[in-house]
């Protein structure tokens, strides 16, 4: 593909921007924000990774891993607005999932030490355990919201934080997990899913690209189980104090 | 003889050197404006809060020294709104057990329901399903599965009809009289402060300004209990 061709293609940017020009919606500005980050984000991104994999160093396949798991705990940081230390919770998180995955990639044989590989997996595999961390956080300070007073009660009949936040807790876990197990279902059927997709558009053999996609569904379920229980199992004593008293969630002023 | 003592007890800016305390066996109520501090107090008998500065005693002995545990158990609370965890009212009635792995006999179950005045049918049935009389004593029903010593009462009866309060009041009087457990109750109504207590706490802005016998709320000569009694405050 072209650049003429991907400026032919802005066709797609000013549907939209029609749209919502001519319903009032007020969306044009992000709109155009949105497609200028896009283009400068994603073009950046193609010509660090070029950079990358020609010059195969491990060093720079690390630095790699390292700016995305940075973006992706700025993103999800303002969501645990509200649980002390979430940033060290999320980092650890990232880190753990990622060393946890790729070990056991490397380590298996499953795929080879080449920045071509480790670096797009690496990065769905951070990319979906963050959209989870999101999720869970999500779920999990709307739990702790709305059962406070069973949390309190548990307390007061002299259950531990652990088993006083043990329902929220887990609630928070199933709900944020839901939407990856479902989607799996269909996988396929309503979709063909984006790396895929991606691969068979690039010229692969569909039969490759489908083995890849399984490695990805797998590695996503993975991610998405270890996210929400790490974040959670890491966060929820945050919400206590050490004379197992509920101090609930404390936005700052 | 007293159950339970503060000693100077400061918390942030709710509550301003109490100290004051409890006598064994008895029903006392807390009584007192709006943000007076009441609720705040109960908490700390529970262990629920700590004083920033003061001691609490529980039997003479300081409760930040004790298992804050065990003294959970011993001081059963029931909360305004009756929380409830989803399920049957056994579930909720097992739930004290349930937070340390053990089950409640339903024999057990069903005597503490017509301890509470209700019927053993309730046993199975959803939560959801209840009342807010029912509500209320399956909640203090749930307070009796450990055993107590003492019985905290945060408004239990605010949203009740008033049969559904007075039939509350006696089911009280009669745990108390029973079993002997000692009874702090946080009431918004005085007239029911004077039906059901022995002592009486008064608390405003933070301090306690009397406590004791609960004749001493018509009897004072303090000007703000006075106005208060009389509506004013």
């Amino acid at each position: 593909m072209s650049y003429i061709e991907l400026a032919t293609a802005l066709i797609f940017v000013v549907i939209p921007l029609a749209l919502t020009l001519v319903l009032r919606l007020g969306l044009e500005r992000d709109i155009i924000i949105a497609t200028v980050r896009s283009i400068i984000q994603l073009l950046i991104i193609g010509y660090i990774l070029t950079f990358v994999f020609e010059s195969d160093s491990p060093i720079f396949m690390l630095l790699m891993i390292l700016l995305m798991i940075v973006a992706a705990t700025q993103n999800i940081r303002r969501k645990g607005d509200g649980i002390p230390g979430i940033m060290w919770i999320i980092v650890l998180t990232l880190v753990t999932i990622e060393a946890l995955t790729m070990g056991l990639m490397l380590g298996l044989g499953i795929i080879p030490f080449e920045p071509e590989k480790v670096i797009p997996i690496s990065g769905m595999v951070i990319g979906n355990s963050m959209v989870l961390s999101l999720l869970f956080l999500n779920k999990f300070k709307d739990e702790v919201e709305r059962s406070d007073d069973v949390i309190e009660l548990i307390l007061s009949l002299g259950g531990t934080p652990k088993v006083a936040i043990d329902r929220s807790l887990k609630n928070a876990i199933r709900t944020s997990m839901i939407p990856t197990v479902e989607a799996q279902k269909t996988m396929g059927l309503v979709q063909l899913p984006g790396m895929m997709s991606g691969l068979i558009i690039g010229g692969a053999d569909p039969m490759e690209a489908v083995l890849y996609q399984l490695l990805i569904l797998f590695l996503i379920l993975t991610t998405a189980s270890i996210s929400a229980t790490l974040v959670g199992y890491l966060a929820y004593p945050r919400l206590f104090n050490e004379k197992m008293q509920y101090i609930g969630l404390t936005y700052r002023k | 003889m007293s159950i339970i003592e503060f000693k100077d007890v400061s918390h942030q800016d709710i509550l301003q050197h109490v100290s004051g305390s409890f006598r064994e066996g008895r029903i006392t109520t807390f009584v007192g404006p709006s943000g007076a501090g009441k609720t705040t107090c109960l908490k700390h008998i529970n262990g629920l809060l700590s004083p920033d500065t003061g001691t609490i005693l529980f039997k003479g002995e300081d409760i930040a020294e004790m298992d804050i545990l065990e003294l959970r158990k011993k001081i059963g609370m029931a909360f305004q709104s009756a929380p409830m965890i989803q399920g049957t009212v056994y579930d909720n009635l097992n739930l004290p057990k349930a937070i340390f792995d053990e089950t409640l006999d339903r024999d057990r179950a069903a005597e503490l329901l017509h301890r509470v005045d209700l019927s053993e049918a309730l046993l199975d049935q959803p939560v959801k399903s209840l009342s807010g009389g029912e509500r209320s004593r399956v909640a203090i029903a749930r307070t009796l599965v450990n055993k107590p010593d003492v019985l905290l009462l945060d408004e239990i009866t605010a949203s009740l009809d008033y049969r559904t309060v007075k039939e509350i009041e006696r089911l009280i009087r009669k745990l108390q009289q029973s079993y002997g457990v000692t009874v702090i109750w946080i009431t918004h109504d005085l007239d029911q402060a004077r039906r059901v207590s022995d002592d009486m706490w008064f608390l405003k802005d933070g301090e306690l300004l009397a406590f004791g016998d609960a004749s001493f709320i018509d009897e004072t000569d303090n000007p703000v209990i006075q106005r208060f009694v009389r509506g004013e405050d």
